[in-house]
C-alpha cells in the first residue's frame, strides 16, 4: 500500500452534531489533493481531524500506514509529523523569519539548524530573509514563510488551510501554481482544503467535491469539471445551465434548440444513479457547450451581458424560454434585446435524471 | 520524504495515544473550570460572609447607629455621590470635546496633560486644598489682611469641598472616555447633522452627547464607585460617609459588628453598581458609533482659542500644578526631611505592592488561562465573580476579609492542631489586595490572551512542541508586555492604597498612604508631602504606559 494518508469512513462532528459523516478517501505518496466545498461543509473539520486537533466520532484515520486516530484515541497533533499552513499563517510574532522556520527543528543543533533554515528559506525565494521580523514581510512573503517552516521539518503530509485566501486574486492563482510546482518537486505529500476552485486546480491532482459533511467526487479536476457526479458538483464547479432534453435511444440527447452526439454511441450517459435508457432528461451547459454562429437557423435573444476582456458571457433566452450561458469572443459584441444565432457545440452528453432537485 | 528523527516507535506511539485518552480534552476542561471556581470562591468568600451579618449589630449601639449615624452618613454619601457626578460630568464631557473636536494654542499638550491629576491620589489633593483654604491657611489670612478680618469664606471642610476635590481628581475617568468616544464617532456624524441643519451646538447635545452615553455612563460610573469607596479625602474633609463611618465603628467604638453592618449595607450598593455596569457594557455594542475618519478639528478663532487654552490650564492648574508646587514647598520646608521610618515605610510601600502584584498577575494568569481553555458560562461566570473586587469599597473588604479571616482562625487549631492565625498576617491583606485590585490585573492579562490567535498554539503544536515548550516559548514572550502593564497597575494601586492597608495591616506595617493618614489626621501638611510626592511619581507609571498603549494603537 502506498497511501501515504488514508480516511476510512471517518466522522467528525460535536455531542449532537454530525459535521463530517463516512468520508472515505486517501492520497498517495507524493501526491497533492484537495477538499473543495462551500463554508460549512465541514472541510476544515476534516483537515483538523487529520492533524489531530479533533477527535474522530468514527472511522479511522491512517498517516503514513500506522493509525493515529480511531474512536477514542488520538494522538496528539506535535507527534503526528505533519507540516500545516493556516488560514492566517499563524507566523509566531515575537520571532524572527529564521527562528518561525526552525521551530519545528528543535532537536537539531544551532548549526545544522541554521542550514536548514537558509536552505528552505531559500527554497520559497527567500533566502537572506531570516532576520526579518514577520510584520516586515508582505502577504505573499509571509505566506511563503509558513510554508518554509511547515515543509523545514520533512513531515510525512502537508496541510493547508485556505492558505491563499488572503492574498490579492492576482496573487492567489501565480502563487498557488507555484506552491503546487514547488511541492511536486520536493515529493511532498499534501492536502489543500480550500472554497476557491481554481486554486484547487491550479494545485491539486485529486479534488474531492465536500458538501454536507459527506464526499460528493473524488476524481481529477478534469473529470469534476467534465464529469460532475451529480447536480450538486455541477452547479458548484463552473459557470453553466441545467435545461430539459430528452434522451433518445441511441444515446444522444434532443434539445428544443439542437442534437448533443452521445458520448460512447449506442449507450446512454453515464450517470450516478444510471439513467433509464430512453426519456426526459436534465442536461448540463457550459457556457462553451453554446456557441454563437451567425448561420445557424437556431437563435436566441441577449438576456444580460458581462463583459470579461477577451470574452464575453451572454445570458441568452432560448426557444422554449430557456436561459442559457454562451461565451463568446468579445468582437461579437450584440446589445441587450437582439437575436443572435447559436449552434450546440458539446462534445459530450452530461445529464441526470429529471426528478432531482437542482 | 526522509524521516529526521523517528519517534514513531510503537511503544512511545502506544504511551502517547494512552496519555491522549478518550476524554483527556473534557477532563482537562472540568480541571480548569473547578481552578476557575475556586479562585472566585476564594475572593466572594469574604463578601458572602458579611452579607451574613447584615443584622448583626451590638444592641446598644444599634440606637446610636440608626438615630444618628445613618441618617448623617447617607445623606452625606448621597450628596457626595451626586455632586462629584455633576462636577466630573461637566468636566470630563466638556473637555473632552474640547479636545477632540477643535484646535487651539496648547491642544496636543493638554490632550495628555489632562490625565495627569490621575497621578495624584483624591487624598493627597485634600489635604492641600484644607492647607491652603483653611482659616489658617495662605489665602484666607491674605484676603483677611486684605479686605479686614471679618471676611468668612464658606467652610472648607464640607461636602461641598470635598465633592469638589473629587471632582478635580476623578474627571480625567469621565475625560478619557468620553474623548475616545468623539474620537471614534468621527466627523462623519457631526457633519450628517449639521448637514440636516442643525447648528454646532445643537448637533453636539442631539448627536454627539447622545451617541457617547455609553461612555460617558461607563465613566461617570467608575467616578460613582470611586466615590463611594473613598476614605482619604472624606477623613481629611472630617465628612461621615460609609467608609469613614465604618472605620470609626471598629476603631473608634471597637464594634465590628457595627463596621460588618455598615459594610454589608454599601456592599449591596457597590453589588448593583457591579451589574448596573456590566449590563451596560453589554449594550455598549449596539451603540458602537459609526467608523469614519476622525477628525484633525477645526481652528477656533483667536479669542475663543485662547479661552480655551485658559480653562484647559485652569483644570490643570487646579488639579495638579498648584497642588504639586505646594506639596514641593512643603517638602522642602520639612525639617525632618528623610528618616529611618520613612525610608521604612517607602520600602514596605514597595514591597506590598510587587508581593500583590505577582500574586495578582498569577491569578489573573490562571484565570484568563481557565477562560480560553474551558470557554462557556461556568468560566464566564467565575470570571465576572472573581473581579467583582473593583466596585466593592477597601473599607467594606477590609471588614470582610477580617471578619473571614477570624472566622477560619477559629477553626484552623481545631482542624490543623497547631494555633496558627492569618488575620493580622500579610497573608490577610495581600488577600483583601487581591480582591480589590484583581480586576485591574485581569484586564490587560486577558486583553494579551486574545491577542494569541488558536492558530498559533495549532502551529506550535503540529511543530512539535508539547504543552511546556508551548507556554515557555509562544505564550509568555508573546504575554510578558500585558504581563509587565498588569503589574505595573496593581502595584500603584496598592501602594495608594489606604483603607485596606489602615485595617488589615500586620502591627507596625505602616505604609507611605498610612502615613500620609496619619500626618494628615494632625494637620501636619509639611511632613506628608513628601511621601506624597512619592506616590505622585509612582502615579506618574500607569499614565505613561497608557501613553504609549494609545500611540501603537494610533
Amino acid at each position: 500500500m502506498t497511501a501515504q494518508l488514508q480516511l476510512r469512513s471517518v466522522s467528525l462532528g460535536y455531542r449532537d452534531r454530525k459535521v463530517v459523516d463516512g468520508l472515505d478517501l486517501s492520497v498517495e505518496r507524493g501526491g497533492i489533493a484537495c477538499l473543495l466545498g462551500p463554508s460549512g461543509c465541514g472541510k476544515t473539520t476534516v483537515l483538523r481531524g487529520i492533524a489531530g486537533f479533533e477527535p474522530l466520532t468514527g472511522g479511522e484515520i491512517l498517516l503514513a500506514g500506522r493509525s493515529v486516530s480511531r474512536v477514542g484515541q488520538t494522538l496528539p497533533p506535535e507527534q503526528r509529523r505533519i507540516g500545516m499552513v493556516f488560514q492566517d499563517y499563524a507566523l509566531f510574532p515575537h520571532l524572527r523569519v529564521g527562528d518561525n522556520v526552525g521551530f519545528g527543528l528543535h532537536t537539531l543543533d544551532a548549526a545544522e539548524r541554521a542550514r536548514r533554515v537558509g536552505f528552505w528559506l531559500e527554497v520559497v525565494g527567500l533566502a537572506g530573509m531570516d532576520r526579518a521580523w514577520p510584520h516586515e514581510l508582505s502577504g505573499g512573503q509571509q505566506q511563503r514563510v509558513a510554508l518554509a517552516r511547515a515543509l523545514a521539518p520533512e513531515p510525512d503530509l502537508i496541510l493547508m488551510d485556505e492558505p491563499f485566501s488572503n492574498l490579492d486574486p492576482d496573487l492567489r492563482d501565480s502563487l498557488a501554481r507555484e506552491v503546487g510546482e514547488l511541492l511536486r518537486e520536493r515529493g511532498a505529500t499534501a492536502l489543500l482544503v480550500t472554497h476557491d476552485q481554481g486554486e484547487a486546480f491550479a494545485m491539486a491532482d485529486h479534488v474531492g467535491i465536500l458538501e454536507a459533511g459527506q464526499l460528493q467526487q473524488w476524481d481529477t479536476p478534469y473529470d469534476i469539471y467534465h464529469w460532475p457526479a451529480n447536480r450538486f458538483v455541477a452547479g458548484f464547479i463552473g459557470e453553466g445551465v441545467m435545461v430539459d432534453g430528452l434522451l433518445l435511444p441511441g444515446g444522444d440527447v434532443q434539445l428544443p434548440f439542437g442534437r448533443i452526439p452521445a458520448t460512447t454511441p449506442g449507450a446512454a450517459p453515464n450517470t450516478r444513479p444510471p439513467l433509464p435508457p430512453a426519456g426526459p432528461v436534465r442536461v448540463l451547459l457550459r457556457p462553451d457547450d453554446v456557441v454563437h454562429d451567425d448561420a445557424s437557423p437556431h437563435t436566441a435573444r441577449v438576456l444580460r451581458k458581462a463583459f470579461r476582456g477577451a470574452e464575453i458571457l451572454y445570458t441568452l433566452e432560448l426557444e422554449g424560454g430557456v436561459s442559457a450561458l454562451s461565451l463568446v469572443p468579445s468582437h461579437h459584441d450584440h446589445a441587450i434585446g437582439s437575436r443572435i444565432g447559436i449552434r450546440i457545440a458539446a462534445d459530450h452528453v452530461v445529464a441526470f435524471a429529471p426528478s432531482e432537485q437542482t | 520524504m526522509p524521516a529526521i528523527a523517528d519517534n514513531g516507535a510503537g511503544g512511545q506511539t502506544r504511551l502517547a495515544f494512552a496519555l491522549a485518552g478518550a476524554g483527556s480534552g473534557e477532563r482537562q476542561r472540568r480541571l480548569w473550570r473547578a481552578l476557575a471556581l475556586l479562585i472566585a470562591a476564594l475572593i466572594v468568600a469574604p463578601l458572602a460572609v458579611l452579607l451574613t451579618r447584615i443584622g448583626d449589630a451590638d444592641p446598644q449601639l444599634l440606637e446610636h447607629l440608626l438615630g444618628h449615624v445613618l441618617p448623617t452618613v447617607s445623606i452625606n454619601t448621597l450628596l457626595l455621590v451626586c455632586l462629584v457626578v455633576a462636577g466630573t460630568g461637566t468636566l470630563g464631557t466638556g473637555l473632552a470635546w474640547l479636545i477632540s473636536r477643535y484646535r487651539f494654542p496648547g491642544r496636543d499638550l493638554f490632550s495628555w496633560a489632562l490625565l495627569l491629576p490621575m497621578a495624584l491620589p483624591a487624598y493627597v489633593l485634600a489635604f492641600v486644598a484644607v492647607g491652603l483654604l483653611d482659616f489658617a491657611g495662605p489665602l484666607q489670612t491674605a484676603l483677611r489682611a486684605l479686605l479686614g478680618p471679618e471676611l468668612r469664606l464658606p467652610p472648607v471642610r464640607s461636602v461641598g469641598g470635598a465633592a469638589l476635590v473629587l471632582s478635580l481628581s476623578l474627571y480625567p475617568y469621565v475625560y478619557l472616555l468620553c474623548r475616545n468616544a468623539f474620537d471614534s464617532q468621527g466627523q462623519r456624524a457631526m457633519e450628517a447633522a449639521r448637514s440636516l441643519g442643525l447648528s454646532r451646538r445643537r448637533a453636539f447635545w442631539r448627536v454627539a452627547l447622545p451617541m457617547s452615553r455609553p461612555w460617558l455612563a461607563a465613566g461617570l460610573l467608575l467616578v460613582v464607585m470611586e466615590t463611594l469607596a473613598d476614605f482619604g479625602t472624606v477623613s481629611v474633609f472630617n465628612v461621615d460617609t460609609f467608609t469613614t463611618a465604618i472605620y470609626k465603628s471598629w476603631f473608634g467604638l471597637f464594634s465590628l459588628g457595627t463596621a460588618a453592618q455598615l459594610a454589608s449595607l454599601l456592599l449591596l450598593i457597590g453589588f448593583g453598581i457591579a451589574l448596573t455596569e456590566h449590563r451596560l457594557r453589554d449594550r455598549a455594542g449596539y451603540w458602537s458609533p459609526g467608523r469614519g475618519r476622525s477628525g484633525t478639528g477645526e481652528d477656533l478663532p483667536d479669542t475663543s482659542g485662547w479661552l480655551a487654552t485658559g480653562i484647559c490650564l485652569g483644570v490643570l492648574m487646579l488639579a495638579f500644578l498648584i497642588p504639586l508646587a505646594q506639596l514641593l514647598l512643603w517638602a522642602a520646608a520639612d525639617a525632618s526631611g528623610i528618616d529611618a521610618s520613612s525610608l521604612r515605610a517607602a520600602g514596605r510601600t514597595l514591597l506590598l505592592g510587587m508581593a500583590a502584584a505577582a500574586l495578582v498577575v498569577s491569578t489573573a494568569l490562571l484565570l484568563a488561562y481557565a477562560r480560553r481553555e474551558a470557554p462557556g458560562r461556568v468560566t464566564d461566570i467565575a470570571t465576572r465573580l472573581a473581579t467583582l473586587g473593583y466596585a466593592i469599597p477597601g473599607a467594606v473588604l477590609a471588614v470582610g476579609v477580617f471578619v473571614a479571616l477570624s472566622l477560619t482562625d477559629r477553626a484552623l487549631p481545631a482542624l490543623a492542631g497547631a494555633d496558627w492565625r492569618i488575620g493580622g498576617t500579610l497573608v490577610a491583606i495581600l488577600f483583601a489586595y487581591q480582591a480589590r485590585f484583581l480586576a485591574v490585573g485581569f484586564g490587560p492579562v486577558e486583553a494579551g490572551m486574545a491577542r494569541i490567535g488558536r492558530s498559533l498554539d495549532d502551529a506550535a503544536r503540529v511543530l512539535g512542541a508539547g504543552s511546556r515548550r508551548r507556554l515557555l516559548q509562544v505564550h509568555l514572550p508573546l504575554l510578558a508586555p500585558s504581563l509587565f502593564s498588569a503589574a505595573a497597575l496593581v502595584l500603584v494601586d496598592v501602594m495608594k492604597e489606604m483603607p485596606i492597608t489602615l485595617m488589615t495591616r500586620p502591627f507596625g506595617w505602616d505604609t507611605l498612604a498610612v502615613r500620609i493618614f496619619e500626618l494628615t489626621s494632625e494637620g501636619q501638611w509639611e511632613a506628608a508631602a513628601l511621601p506624597s510626592l512619592a506616590l505622585v511619581a509612582t502615579g506618574l507609571l500607569p499614565l505613561v504606559l497608557l501613553n504609549r498603549q494609545a500611540q501603537s494603537r494610533a
